[in-house]
């Protein structure tokens, strides 16, 4: 074999790897959204009170921390995955039945569903294109995530008119902008991992979701 | 003190906990951004915020 050959079938072999990096991540985010609407649907069914669903969030984040990253490179890694998104959903079931019950509910959680669709949809579309590589924008983004952060901390104690409404129009920025990284990440060969890419991208559209509801609820007057 | 906002803010301290090796590994790692980068962002970042106003005007 000569070095043209060599090159165009380590070439080949890398695009296959690609291409089902994104299969297997796009696969596995479609099964876990369905799974954490499912427990966002049986969340508002039971009522929980605000606290159980911080503490599902809570539960959520500290699997994220500790046991994912053990787990990120077996079958287990997918069990994980599923307790994670499980748990997030849950968790967000209080909130939906607190914009269920204002008088265009309805519409805005709808809205805010079909909305976060376009975009996760419209941004990945562009990100696979382009093929363009986006990882200048990692600082950019993390230090603006961590930046919100703060804000939102502040924002719990300091009663600052628009605060809220300002960090949410943000998260839909950064959380756009990482939905474009992260998708360059898989492209470019930066992220091999489909379990890590799925988690990434499944926190990006849940943050877009619950800003976009917050965004909607507070603008259409009835917040 | 509301409990709850002792829980919301633990929950940020925690994601922030979790960012920060994340957070500095990309402000010094992150490659430098070639001529039309940002341009090429910026257009669906934009795209983006011209949705938002959309759906705000629609509900």
């Amino acid at each position: 074999m000569n070095r043209l050959d060599f090159t165009a079938t380590q070439s080949v072999g890398s695009a296959l790897s690609t291409n089902a990096l994104i299969k297997n991540t796009y696969m596995l985010l479609s099964a876990t959204l369905i799974w954490s609407a499912l427990m966002a649907v049986i969340s508002m069914a039971i009522a929980p009170p605000p606290m159980i669903s911080l503490g599902t969030s809570l539960g959520a984040m500290v699997i994220l921390m500790f046991v994912l990253p053990r787990y990120a490179n077996s079958a287990a890694g997918l069990w994980v995955v599923f307790g994670v998104t499980g748990l997030f959903g849950f968790g967000l079931g209080p909130t939906l039945n607190y914009y269920i019950a204002l008088s265009n509910g309805g519409q805005i959680v709808a809205t805010a569903f079909g909305g976060t669709g376009i975009i996760f949809l419209g941004l990945s579309g562009y990100a696979l294109s382009t093929k363009r590589d986006f990882s200048f924008m990692g600082g950019f983004i993390f230090a603006g995530m961590m930046v919100v952060m703060l804000a939102s901390l502040a924002g719990l104690f300091l009663d600052i008119p628009g605060l809220q409404l300002a960090i949410s129009a943000a998260v839909i920025l950064l959380m756009s902008g990482y939905i474009l990284f992260e998708t360059s990440q898989m492209v470019n060969g930066a992220e091999t991992n489909y379990i890590m890419a799925t988690i990434s991208l499944y926190l990006a559209i849940l943050n877009i979701f619950t800003s976009l509801l917050h965004l909607l609820g507070a603008l259409s007057g009835e917040d | 003190m509301d409990w709850l906002k002792i829980f919301s803010a633990i929950l940020i301290v925690g994601w922030i906990i979790f960012l920060w090796p994340r957070a500095k590994h990309w402000l010094n790692n992150s490659p430098k951004a070639q001529q039309g980068d940002w341009m090429a962002a910026i257009l669906p970042l934009a795209a983006v915020v011209g949705f938002v106003a959309l759906l705000i005007m629609m509900v």
